[in-house]
């Protein structure tokens, strides 16, 4: 269901908050208008004036360079007015903050906040608060939605389809809000989910959301079309999750002699920032013939303008 | 609020009532006598106008339920006028308060100063936890006995487990000598870092670290050995949990001297409350699965379970408008205590005298408070309440500062017609 920019497809939510509940129709409406964007960012002059006069902030409550930088590039490039709000979370009275700076920013009429936050829940409880559009740019252990989208879009490329497809979800779940997100869509788009990981690195009863889990590299990834690798969250561990990153690799590290369990042609993917020599090896996230890693931040920009695009359009009645 | 201080006098008459008394096994349709503070006489004889004797005032109950008022073990005591209120509203005259004030309650002049406090408003009388360890550090024993005697009628750390378990045996053992009660929080800490919720499925969709079910109940198999190594009175409070109750259920068949209690929430709502994050729902212990609230039913019914407590928790909004993992647990509970319990008698769980015993007698048994009771020569302390009257609880009209009712929008059925303490009517609707 391709569409040519002049149709408006409406996507019927206010805010993308997180991919949990999200139609298999809804979810291919922001793949589909991701696609112009990639030739878009392909040619020289990379802008549309999409979101003309329109304002965009970018909140965020935890350092991020990537997706910050990405939402910005992707407002820009629509014609949009962004401007970064890094918003210091050392004060214990982080909350209070939030709502303030909710209410602070809702009067200033943005068309849409990109939201980051430290704690699950976070994005929604102040989409409660402001008049406008609200993207989940990560909160806590929940959902990064758009991080989901621009990983489906990178596969769908690569396979033309996603339906059928075996994804293995590799590393740190339990504190992984990309997991969480994949696990969603991957699911809903009919692709069968494995993860794979230490069993204190596994939530309660994830198995209920449709995964199945497995504690062995070899075992989980046979006969994988799609290799997903989870950035180890090291600084966010405060119990005895693991003994050692020496450990870790020996077991759970993504190298070639794990690699040759899946298919021949399975792809590798990470959201970055990679540890290189802790979750996957140097040589295998630069293999040009197999990592996609490039390609998910390429894609990233474009997904991105796709979703802002289509939450502002649909969010001010009757012009587009 | 007709509440006030001065000691009522005369003789008032209330008839027409069905009689309620869960100590005495009382269900019949009479009336009752007070004299200043006192019940006089209670009695199917006292059922007409012409009962009464001459020149008592009368209070025509129009055939709805009179009981003892309602006794609950624990609350928070958070703002003494507001909280005084929701529990008069809620025909809650006798309530025990966690040592968790500031200062906490770990010195004598603290109780007297919290027991003064709650005389002089009239409303609801207040009786003291004190801490079981100084200043709730879970180190060194707080005076237990010195406390004792100023008014302290057991002993707990409130919403933080005693954790080190040479304290907690230390504390059983020294409390035995006066023959104290020690309640505890069942939760082994180490166990529930960062967790804000049950652990399971709904935990792990929100992306929200859980408290696992096994917290609770490790803490009580481990309290009740403590318990019957050293001969300590031991009480667990708020269980919420399948295991927490078989876990006691078989230390009672033991022979053990260990009792229980639960809360509302732990039998009318399971973790699905949380939705979407709503924190008024978020509780200490946490709301758990629908399984285990079907066994918190079950311990009620089968008496496993030995009282039900409010657990009331006032919060302000700036502690519960934030993302879930940073908002303070507890929920409200002194005006929905009766209404929410009475769902189990509507649903047809145990018979009303049975539902009513767990809010009124049995939580004075454990706690040795003169309440409880119609009975000649007890205090005049009565709810009149309409079991069947049907209404919506609205967060915002419970009164006070605090909204944090977990049953907030709840259709519940229950009134509370009239609460009177020592003689004096406290609350009447529509005042």
């Amino acid at each position: 269901m391709k569409q040519d920019g002049k149709d408006k497809v409406q996507f019927p939510h206010r805010h993308l908050l997180g991919i949990e509940g999200l139609s298999p129709e809804e979810i291919s409406i922001f793949l589909d208008r991701s696609e112009s964007y990639v030739d878009q960012n392909r040619r020289a002059d990379k802008t549309s004036p999409v979101l003309h006069g329109r304002t965009i902030i970018n909140l965020f409550f935890e350092d991020s360079t990537r997706t910050r930088t990405s939402f910005e590039l992707a407002g820009k490039r629509l014609g949009g007015d962004i401007i970064n709000m890094s918003v210091a979370t050392s004060s214990v009275k982080k909350g209070e903050t939030l709502i303030d700076t909710a209410m602070t920013l809702n009067a200033m009429h943005p068309d849409v906040l990109v939201v980051r936050h430290p704690h699950s829940g976070a994005v929604k409880l102040l989409s409660e608060k402001v008049n406008c559009a609200v993207i989940n740019g990560g909160d806590g252990s929940h959902e990064h939605p758009t991080q989901a989208l621009l990983d489906a879009l990178t596969i769908r490329r690569r396979r033309g389809h996603l339906s059928g497809l075996q994804v293995a979800i590799c590393g740190d779940i339990l504190h992984s809000r990309v997991a969480r997100s994949n696990i969603h869509l991957l699911n809903t788009m009919g692709a069968r989910v494995r993860l794979i990981a230490p069993k204190t690195l596994v939530p309660p009863e994830v198995e209920r959301l449709g995964v199945e889990v497995f504690h062995d590299m070899n075992d989980g990834l046979k006969d994988c079309d799609i290799v997903m690798m989870l950035r180890l969250q090291r600084e966010r561990m405060n119990g005895n999750f693991l003994p050692s990153v020496r450990e870790y690799f020996h077991f759970f590290g993504l190298d070639y002699e794990k690699l040759g369990h899946a298919k021949e042609d399975a792809l590798i993917m990470h959201p970055g920032p990679m540890n290189r020599g802790v979750e996957i090896d140097t040589d295998v996230a630069d293999d040009v013939g197999r990592s996609v890693i490039r390609e998910q931040v390429e894609m990233g920009v474009a997904v991105r303008m796709a979703v802002l695009e289509l939450l502002v359009l649909d969010s001010s009645e009757g012009d587009g | 609020m007709a509440a006030n201080n001065e000691k009522s006098s005369g003789t008032v008459a209330y008839i027409n009532a069905r009689l309620l008394d869960p100590a005495s096994g009382l269900d019949t349709t009479g009336g009752l006598l007070t004299e200043g503070e006192i019940i006089t006489d209670v009695g199917p004889g006292l059922a007409k106008k012409k009962d009464a004797p001459k020149g008592a005032k009368v209070v025509d109950c129009g055939g709805k339920c009179l009981s003892p008022g309602l006794v609950d073990m624990r609350i928070e005591i958070g703002d003494l006028a507001s909280t005084a209120e929701a529990a008069v509203s809620g025909g809650v005259t006798s309530a025990v308060c966690l040592p968790n004030t500031d200062p906490v309650i770990d010195d004598m002049t603290v109780v007297e100063f919290v027991a003064r406090r709650a005389r002089k408003l009239g409303l609801v009388k207040v009786y003291p936890y004190g801490a079981v360890t100084k200043g709730l550090q879970g180190r060194e024993l707080a005076e237990l006995g010195l406390l004792a005697e100023a008014g302290a009628v057991a002993f707990t750390d409130g919403t933080k487990a005693v954790a080190d378990a040479q304290v907690m045996a230390r504390a059983l053992s020294y409390a035995a000598t006066f023959g104290l009660m020690i309640v505890q929080h069942p939760e082994e800490p180490s166990l529930t870092a960062d967790g804000v919720m049950n652990a399971g499925e709904t935990a792990t969709r929100l992306g929200l670290f859980g408290i696992p079910p096994e917290a609770e109940v490790i803490m009580i198999e481990r309290d009740v050995r403590l318990a019957e190594m050293t001969g300590g009175r031991l009480h667990i409070a708020h269980v919420s949990t399948a295991e927490s109750i078989d876990a006691i259920r078989r230390a009672k068949g033991r022979g053990i001297n260990v009792t229980c209690d639960t809360a509302p929430p732990y039998f009318a709502l399971n973790e699905a409350a949380i939705g979407d994050y709503r924190t008024f729902a978020k509780l200490s212990p946490p709301l758990r699965a629908e399984d285990d609230r079907q066994a918190v039913v079950q311990g009620l019914a089968d008496g496993t379970i030995d009282a039900i407590a409010s657990d009331h928790t006032p919060r302000d909004e700036e502690s519960k408008r934030l993302p879930f993992e940073q908002a303070a647990p507890g929920g409200m509970g002194l005006s929905t205590l009766l209404a929410v319990a009475l769902e189990l008698h509507h649903n047809g769980h145990m018979g009303l005298l049975d539902v009513l015993k767990l809010i009124t007698s049995a939580p004075a048994g454990l706690m040795g408070l003169d309440a409880g009771a119609l009975i000649a020569g007890r205090p005049a302390d009565l709810v009149l309440f309409d079991p069947e009257q049907g209404w919506k609880v609205d967060a915002d009209a419970l009164g006070g500062k605090a909204k944090n009712s977990p049953f907030d929008g709840r259709p519940v059925q229950g009134r509370v017609l009239l609460c009177v303490v020592d003689g004096r009517t406290v609350f009447e609707p529509g005042e």
